[in-house]
């Protein structure tokens, strides 16, 4: 699904490398967690893959089913069918929440040269998984992510995740400023995508997110890196010994 | 001296290319008006409130050419149903028209009210008169002097369809002189809708009187023809309890300037004056406004959003005047562009006078580009950077089109917008 060979990436504006030769690869249905102290290339990892500006790859490749993620515009890797999670979704005031997610799916669509969805069928769909998420229709209503609590705006993360249905779901930090019910609730949504079809990557710090989303491989990632990759276990490792003990082990 | 010489000479020659039409009830005010001018003379680059807007094409004997545009599309408005009246070149088009009786309003046109009594008498010129202090808006003066004609639009009750004026234009040399008048009885409600370039250039005054209680919903749509000029007044005088508000879309147009002088003279009344401006290149677009506080527990509105781009100027000047007294007010004004490059700007001067101490008043005023962390988000979701750039500007259009208050006209000029973003798409 994705493959991620010595993937090496600076800061555009600053003579400053974080991704060192990354190596990852995901195989259909799986997922993969990454973990690693702050600063150690997670979330740019993430931005990279999603095409956020300010980043140059100075070498390696990451390719979504074969097609090679980092010559695609941003849009043009979500209707390849990758999905990034915002560690902070962007408030967008004056855009209607249903108005963005319907644009979306239809952009997505038209893309793919598929038929755009009906209003009816949208309408019904969104509905339903709204529900499930417990987002209900005032928060459909309201501009993007604008006066949402940060619980709503990870469960609203969710939801695009589900009416985009993409394959290669990436998750920053979704846990980050979440309380254990929200993480719960997020958790939930996140499981119920899982597919035979879909991978997902979790980026998080801590390991109480996996207890919730339980992963396949845990990797863990510092100074731009992944520098050991293990079973869920390793998610327990660290939880029990810290970062210290396990970078102490593979320097 | 030399500065006053000029403007004299400039003045001089605009008025010997004009006649004043004979006036019957009119003639005093015409006469009145032609003083008011020559008193104060054309705009000159030096006076105040035109720093920002070169007023020589607008002062010049002849307009400059302007192509007529034919974009083949609907005009705005076409899909509402109303009463029509259309000019041509600022003539009225009796063919084109419906006619002009509706239950609820009377209205006549202005060329064809002669004798020496009628119920306009009391309001044409007056209210424009009253809008000459402090500001003087010397082509307000010269609109009561010369307008060739216009609408007496009286409302008595509560018209079932809008009255919609049409303004064609057909000649590349054209200059139009068209002056409304239009009172609302107490209790009364009517809609207004204008649409269209007019002429090559265009000078068009409506002098509004709101008794006790009346409503008057006005929206309109400037044409789209590139190279025409327009300068508009509209005077607002609003009695106690009523509504008046007043949405303009200006899509293209060398020279764009839109006044609007609202006074309260009665209380508990509001006033709501918004505006959504899109330019292209050499496109110069100024709002300036006037609201005079003089009545208790008024409420005031002025929103105007700019989208700005390849060099295009946008200009606001707003004024909010509390007079001692006028306790209660609750005042907003709020200007801002979008500049969608570097070369483009925006010229704001917003002003606030309060003489009175238990007001509310706020203003603000802001010049940015596209949020690049929102276009992100949306890009990241799979909506390409043309359409979703659009999708943020007229996000950002949209407090000014919510002031529209029908949903259809709302959604109306929302289209146009959307359109005229989407044809400009790279």
């Amino acid at each position: 699904m994705l493959e991620i060979n010595n993937l090496q990436v600076k800061l555009e504006e600053e003579d400053k490398q974080i991704l060192k030769g990354v190596n990852l690869s995901i195989a259909p249905g799986m997922v993969h967690a990454i973990m690693g102290p702050n600063g150690s290339g997670k979330s740019t990892l993430s931005y990279v893959l999603s095409g956020k500006d300010g980043y140059e790859v100075t070498g390696g490749s990451a390719a979504l089913d074969g097609a090679e993620l980092l010559d695609m515009e941003p849009e043009e890797r979500a209707a390849a069918g990758l999905f990034l999670a915002f560690q902070y979704p962007v408030e967008i005031p004056g855009v209607g929440n249903m108005t963005f997610l319907r644009t979306a799916v239809n952009a997505q669509r038209k893309a793919r040269g598929e038929p755009e969805m009906s209003a009816t069928d949208f309408l019904k769909e969104v509905r339903s998984r709204a529900k499930d998420l417990k987002i209900d229709a005032e928060m459909l209503k309201r501009p993007v992510n604008v006066g949402f609590s940060g619980g709503e705006k990870k469960r609203n993360e969710i939801l695009q995740m589900a009416m985009l249905g993409p394959k290669m779901c990436i998750l920053d930090e979704t846990d980050s400023g979440l309380d254990v019910d929200a993480m719960k609730l997020v958790a939930q949504g996140v499981n119920a995508l899982r597919s035979e079809g879909r991978s997902f990557l979790v980026i998080t710090h801590y390991q109480r997110l996996l207890d919730h989303i339980q992963p396949d491989v845990v990797h863990i990632m510092s100074d731009g890196r992944i520098v050991k990759s293990g079973g869920p276990e390793l998610a327990l490792e660290v939880e029990n010994n810290g970062y210290a003990d396990i970078l102490a082990e593979v320097a | 001296m030399a500065l006053a010489q000029l403007k004299q000479d400039a003045t001089d020659a605009r008025l010997a290319a004009l006649s004043m039409p004979e006036g019957g009830w009119s003639a005093a005010a015409r006469r009145d008006a032609l003083g008011r001018l020559r008193a104060m003379g054309l705009p000159g680059r030096r006076d105040e409130y035109w720093r920002f807007t070169r007023p020589d094409t607008l002062n010049q004997p002849a307009p400059p050419p302007a192509a007529v545009l034919d974009h083949g599309e609907a005009p705005v408005f076409d899909a509402v149903d109303r009463l029509k009246i259309v000019f041509v070149d600022g003539v009225f088009d009796a063919a084109a028209s419906d006619d002009l009786s509706l239950e609820g309003v009377t209205i006549e046109r202005l060329a064809e009210a002669r004798g020496d009594i009628h119920w306009a008498r009391d309001l044409y010129g007056t209210l424009e008169a009253r809008g000459q202090d402090p500001v003087q808006r010397p082509f307000a003066a010269l609109n009561t002097a010369f307008a060739t004609d216009g609408l007496l639009v009286h409302v008595h009750g509560t018209p079932s369809r809008p009255i919609s004026l049409i303004y064609r234009h057909a000649d590349t040399g054209s200059d139009a002189i068209l002056h409304h008048v239009l009172r609302v009885d107490s209790g009364a409600s009517v809609t207004v809708l204008e649409n269209g370039p007019a002429a090559a250039r265009f000078n068009k005054c409506m002098e509004i009187d709101l008794a006790d209680g009346a409503t008057l919903h006005h929206v309109r749509a400037q044409g789209r023809d590139h190279e025409r000029r327009a300068v508009t007044h509209l005077f607002a005088r609003l009695g106690s309890e009523s509504v008046f508000k007043s949405f303009t879309l200006t899509a293209n147009g060398m020279l764009t300037r839109n006044e609007a002088v609202i006074e309260f003279t009665g209380d508990d009344a509001v006033a709501h004056v918004a505006g959504a401006c899109v330019g292209d290149g050499d496109f110069h677009h100024d709002d300036t406004v006037f609201v005079t506080h003089d009545a208790v527990n008024c409420e005031s509105r002025q929103v105007f959003k700019k989208v700005l781009r390849n060099g295009a100027t946008g200009v606001f000047q707003g004024k909010i005047l509390v007079k001692a007294g006028a306790q209660k007010t609750d005042g907003y004004q709020i200007s801002q562009s979008l500049l969608l490059d570097g070369d483009s700007q925006f010229l704001a001067k917003p002003e606030l006078e309060i003489y009175a101490d238990d007001v509310a008043c706020s203003h603000g005023s802001t010049s940015g580009a596209i949020d690049e962390e929102a276009l992100f988000y949306l890009r990241s979701r799979g909506v390409p950077s043309g359409p979703a750039t659009d999708l943020l500007t007229l996000a950002f259009l949209a407090e000014a089109v919510d002031e529209i208050e029908d949903e259809t006209l709302a959604a109306e000029i929302a289209g146009r917008l959307e359109a005229w973003l989407e044809r400009r798409r790279g």
